[in-house]
């Protein structure tokens, strides 16, 4: 990726290389936080911090990082980034931290965070690093919210907490669609934005496994 | 014995880690193309799991906690903060002990498992049970059990899905949504069935 402009390193992730939709990463935390609006909206902004500073950080001593201890050292730059949110989030926006109960944790495990400080902020300058993890980050966003606004408003008929489609529990028209506030709900909805997204970007569709030979007999027909 | 039972049946198929939670989702989706490999990942799982969350069940009631130091004279202080840190240090290095132990004594066992036991370190179900651990404070004996349960349940899952996948690679599915997007669909109807077991409380 030597000499990418900045503008690609910032948006090539959101649509182009989408770390959910294509390169299989940060899934986990992703589905878990996605029914309402304004828990996702924290988780992003959390994940877009945490990913950008570790890359700078990963990036200012990676020339002094030993090879074998790489790993390691990563872990702790995540982990004590990770502190910090947590930190903040549990001072000032108590509630929502209890919503998002151990999944602020797992955003060390998150496989975005991991891989881009391992893919590129090892062999990237430090302000490109943190392009890159701010891009990463936004992909990241894109989906969350992505998923996040179908399942709040059809789930709960409501957007940030703001009710749009009055539920018939409170005299209103709209009956809600339970099924949206569980669990499945946000794989059917990551995959059909899969679908949508590869439908627009022919180029991301993969190859099959088996392709089906054409008939060569008549007897069928 | 009956609490145990209990939480051993709810940690493995009513609180699912990767159908429920979508813990491991990145490994889950990631090694299910075949069985052979998806059974390997998950046996490493349920050991990994079975040993580091009651060893951070230990360090957090006795050092973390706050008022768990009060044997060394130090009553007020409250590390709980240094959780986060301290899990992943403990996870990563007893997947690191456990490759060379395994290694040394049980070549046969580490030759099968071998090229997953690293990537078990960051795997969101790992950490993810030590957190809930934490949450919902359980004692020593439960951490084993819902250690050990929550990785079959992982286990299970991942397993099932393989076995899909499979059959799945035959069949003539729509270009986009070929690979990824076919296969979350099917977790998530594997998961809306995995829903039916959520009334079950014994």
């Amino acid at each position: 990726m030597a000499g990418a402009s900045a503008k690609q390193v910032l948006f090539e992730p959101i649509f182009s290389n989408n770390p959910i939709a294509l390169q299989i990463l940060g899934i986990c935390s992703a589905l878990a936080v996605t029914t309402s609006m304004s828990v996702s909206i924290v988780m992003c902004l959390a994940v877009i911090a945490v990913t950008s500073f570790s890359n700078l950080a990963v990036s200012l001593v990676r020339t002094q990082i030993p090879g074998s201890i790489r790993i390691i050292v990563q872990m702790t730059i995540i982990a004590s980034l990770v502190i910090v949110v947590d930190q903040i989030l549990k001072a000032y926006a108590y509630e929502i931290s209890k919503q998002l109960s151990v999944f602020v944790g797992l955003i060390i495990t998150n496989c975005i965070v991991m891989g881009r400080a391992e893919g590129f902020a090892m062999n990237n300058p430090p302000f490109m690093s943190f392009l890159d993890g701010i891009g990463n980050g936004l992909g990241y966003s894109i989906i969350l919210l992505f998923v996040a606004f179908f399942r709040e408003l059809l789930g709960a008929g409501s957007l940030f907490g703001v009710t749009l489609l009055p539920t018939v529990n409170d005299g209103g028209w709209y009956v809600t669609n339970g099924l949206l506030l569980l669990p499945p709900s946000a794989f059917f909805i990551i995959g059909l934005g899969i679908w949508a997204l590869r439908s627009w970007k022919p180029d991301q569709v993969e190859e099959p496994d088996y392709k089906m030979s054409r008939h060569t007999t008549k007897e069928a027909f | 014995m009956e609490h145990y039972i209990s939480l051993l049946l709810k940690a493995i198929f009513v609180e699912n880690m990767a159908l429920a939670f979508f813990l491991g989702m990145c490994t889950f989706l990631a090694i299910s193309k075949k069985i052979e490999a998806a059974t390997g990942l998950g046996i490493a799982v349920v050991v990994v799991l079975t040993v580091t969350v009651p060893v951070n069940n230990l360090l957090y009631n006795g050092i973390l906690r706050e008022g768990a130091l009060t044997w060394a004279g130090l009553p007020n202080v409250d590390l709980s903060f240094l959780g986060l840190l301290t899990y992943i240090g403990v996870i990563a290095a007893i997947v690191q002990i456990m490759e060379m132990v395994l290694d040394k004594y049980i070549p046969a066992l580490y030759s099968a498992l071998g090229v997953f036991l690293p990537l078990i370190t960051v795997n969101c179900a790992i950490m993810g049970a030590s957190l809930f651990m934490v949450e919902r404070d359980y004692t020593f004996g439960e951490s084993v059990v819902y250690g050990f349960g929550a990785g079959v349940g992982w286990a299970l899952a991942i397993i099932a899905l393989a076995g899909i996948r499979e059959k799945l690679k035959y069949s003539d599915v729509p270009n986009g949504l070929r690979g990824l997007g076919i296969t979350f669909i099917t977790v998530g109807l594997m998961s809306l069935g995995f829903m039916s077991f959520s009334g079950i409380s014994l």
